[in-house]
């Protein structure tokens, strides 16, 4: 059925205006550094004027794009970015604040009085600062949010430089089945595990692993922590359905994942690595973004050819402006070809994934004209 | 001069994409071929320092990956499961009881779920290293950290804050305390590796404000990819804006016996105006850096992939500089 495919064949082209006209949530991943939020925030701005009701939630800004979209705080909740969308569109933007997120959600699903227990416990300030993983599932927590009251046409959702993909697509899993989990349980009351001969091997490795982790940490942790259980236990009764919820909701067909790298070795391969993690999924990956491409419309002139012609010129000491250029040139030609070596190898790992380009510009972006730009060439990659 | 010869742990950190992990690699070979043996250590598992000496996977046993004159590189990814095993053997003689315990998954929950025990744990085997000796002689002269990015630095490096709140006495508590003690004395520097960008040198001037808010010792700013300035500065005030001569840089060309277009040259032209936008940038970047008061260290941009002939080369920069 399937004919294999000849790895020259030329990456698939990514019709991002067609994702962007038809979904529901695009989320943005990648590693940290690649332009994820500026990608995302490009994304958004090009939907909105394309005439859809667009909130971007972006995680951690940098303060001058954060500055563009009329963002000065954490606010979490959606803001209308000013000067966008003459034509019905609009654009809103937010920054997610991981620890309100968390406070509303026990604010919500508790008793007053259980609220106050829990916020004011040294183990779930701790919690919710700082576990690995609170800040991606908050993120998504936000995303089903914004995606239950209807809205919007169309979320964009920035993701956190997690250190793995695995970080991303587990979060909710590990959130919810730590605060469910065996373990949890075990810990409060060992005797509530059914089944005898659980009982007997578990209460005899729970009653090892308390001693030490007591003798480790001090008994005030435990104390806190079982405290903090105690409390949240109704509270958090619901969190692997919600997240079971979320995670039925990244696999819909309505939502886009977009992987956003650049044309480095390292960025590439963590790309390569949410590609195959998203698509053993089943999670519906449209393309990959890889931002910064350098390239030279003179690819004829070498970089041999120009470094040999400009070592001519400095040894005759003359046209030193006609030498530097073809110094310029050349480094601009190794770093093209660099570039497509990396693009070329990444492409050959997953070369069913549509791939749009975005060129290096020659200053930073931090404002809508900008991102703009950035939109644009996202727009044209399909149609090159 | 040797780079900050007194210290003994160089902690390396940057925002992602500013080639933080070239940057300490490159750091370690400079200091070994000072004559020292150094052991390079990543805590992310990323398999980052095993790529840039092209070695197979790094493990927890430490390793030699590059004898520089007369000095040496280890390196070690340091695994937070594996350091709490060590660390419970070493304390508790736990034996069999250990491997149960990571059976029942007690050691994935303390490792991933107990805020800050992870990073006291990866630190404190740091810190192990630092202060190892054999024979009443330190093994390693140097330890060049590859931490996580700046915008994560300050509380990972601040365990004694993150654990103080938690665990008020026990060994963990003591293990933080150590840890601080030596992140807090003049053997420790802290160095931001950056790009003379907007974004990174924002984070990292945020991120050393942080760090001397939370008094950690901040050693150097270590300017990655530094674009070289191929023209004079006349002529790269022209090429900003877009104002060279089009026929005589063809001229120019054609005397160096490239025969161009019209429209090759304006190309160069184009590509001449680019750079010397880059280059504008950088030195505004540069102005702001420079008020930190902190010595700031050029690695050049290397348009080649990097590799070991590669890290030597920033390797000499670091140096020469020194």
């Amino acid at each position: 059925m399937t004919r294999p495919e000849s790895p020259r064949r030329p990456p698939r082209l990514f019709d991002i205006d067609d994702v962007l006209d038809s979904r529901r949530i695009v989320v943005c991943c990648g590693s940290g550094g690649v332009g994820k939020t500026t990608t995302a925030a490009a994304l958004a701005l090009r939907a909105a004027e394309r005439g859809r009701r667009v909130v971007v939630l972006t995680i951690d800004p940098a303060r001058r794009l954060a500055q563009s979209l009329g963002l000065t705080e954490l606010d979490n909740v959606p803001a209308r970015v000013e000067g966008v969308g003459e034509d019905g569109g609009e654009l809103h933007a937010m920054m997610l604040d991981m620890k309100r997120t968390f406070d509303d959600i026990v604010q919500t699903h508790a008793t007053p009085d259980k609220a106050k227990q829990i916020l004011e416990n040294p183990f779930y300030q701790s919690l919710s600062g700082s576990l690995a993983g609170t800040q991606e599932y908050m993120a998504m927590e936000k995303l089903g949010q914004l995606h239950s009251t209807g809205e919007w046409d169309l979320i964009v959702v920035d993701t956190p430089p997690t250190r793995s993909a695995l970080d991303f697509l587990d979060a909710p899993e590990r959130v919810s089945s730590f605060l469910e989990g065996r373990m949890m349980r075990m810990l409060l009351a060992p005797a509530k595990i059914s089944g005898r001969a659980y009982l007997k091997v578990f209460s005899a490795g729970m009653g090892v692993f308390t001693a030490i982790l007591t003798k480790i940490t001090g008994a005030d942790l435990l104390r806190d922590v079982s405290n903090f259980l105690a409390a949240s236990e109704s509270t958090f009764g619901g969190f692997r359905v919600r997240a079971q919820q979320t995670y039925e909701l990244l696999k819909d067909d309505g939502t886009a994942f977009v992987v956003v790298a650049s044309p480095e070795a390292a960025a590439l391969r963590e790309a390569a690595y949410f590609v195959e993690r998203l698509t053993s999924e089943r999670m519906p990956l449209a393309g990959v973004v890889i931002n910064r491409v350098h390239r030279t419309a003179e690819p004829k002139l070498t970089a041999e050819r120009a470094i040999a012609a400009a070592e001519v010129l400095e040894e005759r000491g003359i046209e030193p402006i006609a030498r530097a250029a073809l110094l310029v040139h050349a480094d601009r030609v190794r770093m093209a070809e660099r570039e497509r070596q990396e693009i070329s190898g990444f492409v050959a790992t997953a070369r069913r994934v549509p791939v749009a380009e975005v060129d290096a510009m020659a200053t930073d972006v931090h404002d809508l004209a900008g991102l703009r730009v950035i939109g644009g060439a996202l727009g044209a990659a399909a149609g090159s | 001069m040797a780079f900050f010869p007194n210290v003994r742990l160089h902690v390396v950190t940057g925002k992602g994409g500013t080639g933080k992990t070239t940057v300490a690699a490159a750091l370690a070979i400079a200091l070994a071929a000072e004559g020292r043996r150094v052991l390079l250590v990543e805590v992310e598992n990323r398999q980052g320092i095993a790529g840039l000496f092209n070695v197979a996977p790094l493990g927890y046993q430490e390793r030699r990956v590059a004898t520089v004159e007369r000095g040496e590189v280890f390196a070690l990814s340091v695994d937070p499961e594996e350091a709490l095993l060590e660390y419970l053997e070493l304390f508790y003689n736990l034996g069999r009881a250990g491997r149960l315990l990571r059976k029942l998954g007690a050691i994935d929950f303390a490792t991933t779920v107990a805020p800050g025990l992870r990073d006291v744990l990866l630190i404190g085997k740091v810190k192990e290293a630092v202060g190892r000796k054999r024979n009443g002689v330190v093994v390693y002269d140097a330890v060049v950290l590859d931490a996580p990015p700046t915008g994560r630095i300050v509380r990972f490096l601040n365990v004694s804050d993150e654990v103080a709140g938690l665990a008020k006495a026990g060994p963990i508590r003591h293990q933080a305390d150590g840890v601080m003690a030596l992140l807090h004395s003049p053997r420790t520097a802290v160095h931001l590796v950056t790009l003379l960008e907007d974004m990174p040198v924002q984070e990292t001037l945020d991120g050393i404000e942080a760090l001397r808010a939370a008094e950690m010792p901040v050693g150097a700013i270590l300017v990655n990819m530094v674009r070289e300035q191929h023209f004079e500065d006349a002529a790269l005030a022209l090429a900003a804006t877009g104002s060279l001569n089009l026929t005589s840089l063809r001229a120019g060309l054609n005397a160096a016996g490239v025969d161009v277009t019209a429209k090759a040259a304006a190309v160069l032209a184009t590509e001449a105006t680019e750079h010397a936008q880059r280059i504008a940038l950088q030195e505004t970047e540069r102005t702001d850096l420079e008020a930190t008061g902190l010595p700031l260290y050029d690695l050049p941009l290397v348009p080649e992939r990097v590799m070991l002939g590669t890290l030597r080369l920033l390797a000499d920069a670091i140096e020469e500089q020194s």
